[in-house]
């Protein structure tokens, strides 16, 4: 969001809140805010660069192209077909993975989702992709060894333990009928996670905090690739309405003159 | 005359040899439709839809341009025209937005019908016209939400097409004759596409024609319920009309711009309106194989939704709330001959009238909220309730629009708002 709308924002977050309210009445897990913000252009490209390195082998991004993204986040097409792109597909084609589906589907039970509208399909938006991404567990009755608090009993594992470490639920006993804001895990309610020591990740929680947050980032970006642009339309738009309607107001004032 | 007054003078003079009914019709339906002087707030709905009519026709020749009516395709061309089509997404964001806004608007518009007796005689069959026109922008509007081909797309074209197969004997058949295959498919989306974008805008500009037709025939109501044609003046043009060209136009003028601003700010800053205009499930592709947690159609069904699921099966059908909800959109035709009263304007009604009619409001915009919960028994008996009430404010509204003391009703409109 760019800084100059951040104030309209503000002023829709009622009706947000009203139309969120219905959606979210269900009860589900307590997202984290991924605080995210589309137009900080190093957060993109960050985000860009640990995606490629870390999802893209298994996750296509098939709605998206090199080129769009390159263009809309400030980068030229060799830094991207250097740096960025890891399969022999040509700067104008969409991000495909390289993975087969079927045998995708006979490695982890279900073939990776395409994460080009992952950040548009939940009510949460971008929080669901942060908080997800920082919420892998150690369970070993798991197949591949993982679990996830905000999508309990994920297929995938987590790819970005060595960054963050292994994390271990901490679980305290759910009341009768009672309501788990961070999620179950074992029938019982979730309150947070441990690092052991000797498990711990190369980056500090902050340190982690932030590589989530810049993926979440690009994936925002992702999921409507027009959204700042849109938003820094939208101010000069309305404004220009807005004089428009003053300007119709005195037409018609003068029109009326005559009309008693 | 200077050569420009001359050019024009020329000009029209052509075309009204060639074409003599041009002026006239100009004369009668906007330089002198007369129309009362004291339109307020309520009375900027109707041109609002044209306006809203027109988007929607202008976006979607230009969606039509990139959209692929193809079950393998149509979900990624409305990505390719967000993303990769230039200006696409404003087009898009356009269509949906425009969607909405134009029940928003239409809601309104027979609102003010309802608050003003707008229906009343001899304005019958404006509003039959107009019932119409909300009955094909129903089907219409649900025709277009499957093109996208999203997982509430798909869904929910399966919810409604299976309403019709609760019909007695040939229920089934019908289904299958709709989709055109014996599951929603590329079939149902391909002849929708063409319903969607060729047969019924043609059936509802047609009715709109049809609509403001017979509204100029008999004259516009007004927030008093006066009739302005009983006092004329010297050249029979009655005393509290005005040419709706050029005051109309240019107050309209402003009220499209407020419209604008505000649909404006819904496009740019929330198009999805949390859920409500876009809704979040409809961004997941559509998968047979899946069933999202919780269909529901979008905002602008929901209180007939609602009225849908809160009627049980019995005898071994469901038959009972199709006819429900089909009722409940149909009973409003009837609107015109259940309404007894002798005053049009709610100004001039008893208290009773001004209650009910509030208590319908609230009633219709709870069972809104309730179609777009997940419907817990509470939540399901309140619907039940409601339903009914709806239903008995209009079949008992022929015994107490005639209850009540009404006010009387002067000849003139007073001073404009």
């Amino acid at each position: 969001m760019t800084n100059s709308s951040a104030f309209l924002k503000t002023l829709v977050a009622s009706a947000i809140l009203f139309a969120g309210a219905a959606s979210a009445a269900g009860g589900g897990v307590e997202m984290e805010s991924a605080q995210v913000d589309i137009s900080n252009k190093g957060s993109l490209q960050r985000g860009a660069a640990l995606y490629m390195n870390y999802c893209s082998a298994c996750h296509s991004l098939g709605y998206q192209r090199y080129s769009r993204m390159a263009e809309d986040i400030g980068l030229s097409e060799a830094q991207v077909t250097e740096n960025l792109m890891f399969s022999d597909a040509k700067f104008g084609e969409t991000m495909n993975t390289g993975m087969d589906a079927k045998k995708a589907e006979a490695w982890f039970g279900k073939a990776p989702p395409d994460l080009s509208l992952i950040a548009r399909r939940k009510a949460e938006g971008a929080d669901w992709v942060y908080s997800y991404l920082k919420s892998f567990y150690v369970d070993e009755s798991r197949p591949m060894g993982w679990n996830n608090a905000v999508f309990p009993g994920a297929s995938m594992p987590h790819v970005l333990w060595e960054l963050q470490g292994s994390q271990h639920v901490l679980t305290e006993p759910k009341h009768e009928g009672g309501h788990c804001p961070k999620g179950e895990a074992n029938g019982q309610c979730i309150t947070g996670f441990s690092i052991p020591e000797h498990k711990k990740g190369s980056l500090s929680p902050e340190e982690y905090d932030q590589v989530a947050r810049d993926l979440t980032t690009f994936l925002a970006y992702v999921g409507e690739p027009a959204a700042s642009k849109r938003e820094s339309i939208g101010v000069w738009a309305v404004l220009f309405l807005a004089l428009f309607t003053l300007l119709a107001y005195f037409l018609k004032q003068e029109y009326w003159r005559d009309v008693h | 005359m200077n050569v420009i007054e001359r050019t024009v003078a020329n000009v029209t003079t052509w075309f009204n040899d060639r074409t003599p009914g041009l002026m006239p019709a100009y004369k009668k339906h906007m330089s002198e439709y007369y129309a009362p002087k004291n339109f307020n707030l309520w009375y900027y709905f109707g041109s609002l839809a044209m306006l809203v009519l027109v988007n929607q026709i202008v976006t979607g020749i230009f969606l039509t341009m990139n959209f692929k009516p193809s079950a393998a395709e149509a979900f990624a061309s409305v990505e390719y025209i967000m993303r990769d089509v230039e200006g696409g997404w404003l087009i898009r964001y356009m269509h949906s937005t425009g969607a909405s806004l134009f029940f928003v608007v239409v809601y309104l518009h027979m609102f003010r019908a309802m608050l003003y007796g707008s229906y009343q005689k001899p304005r019958e069959l404006v509003w039959i016209l107009g019932m119409l026109i909300f009955l094909t922008l129903m089907a219409e509007a649900f025709l277009g939400y499957v093109l996208p081909w999203g997982q509430m797309s798909y869904w929910g074209a399966q919810v409604i097409i299976n309403l019709f197969g609760a019909i007695p004997v040939v229920g089934p058949e019908l289904t299958e004759w709709i989709r055109g295959d014996y599951l929603v498919s590329d079939a149902t989306l391909n002849r929708f596409f063409a319903l969607h974008v060729i047969a019924l805008p043609l059936v509802i500009l047609l009715l709109v024609v049809l609509h403001l037709g017979a509204l100029h025939e008999v004259g516009s109501n007004n927030p008093e319920g006066v009739d302005i044609k009983k006092v004329k003046d010297e050249n029979g043009k009655p005393k509290d009309g005005i040419p709706f060209h050029p005051y109309y136009t240019v107050k309209d003028l402003f009220g499209v711009g407020f419209f604008l601003t505000i649909a404006a700010f819904i496009l740019f800053f929330i198009p999805e309106l949390g859920g409500l205009f876009l809704e979040y499930d409809n961004f997941i592709p559509t998968d047979p194989m899946v069933t999202p947690a919780h269909i529901k159609p979008v905002w602008y069904f929901t209180p007939y939704y609602a009225m849908l699921r809160a009627i049980p099966s019995f005898l071994g059908t469901q038959v009972w709330g199709v006819m429900v909800m089909g009722g409940a959109v149909l009973i409003l035709f009837g609107l015109p001959w259940f309404d007894r009263c002798k005053v049009k304007s709610i100004r001039y009604r008893p208290m009773l009238h001004k209650v009910l009619i509030s208590l319908f409001v609230i009633a219709f915009v709870t069972l809104a909220w309730l179609g777009m919960q997940s419907g817990s028994p509470v939540q399901t008996w309140t619907a039940r309730g409601l339903t009914l009430f709806y239903f008995a404010f209009f079949l008992t509204m022929p015994f107490w629009s005639t209850w009540g003391q009404t006010k009387a009703v002067p000849d003139r409109v007073p001073d404009h708002d």
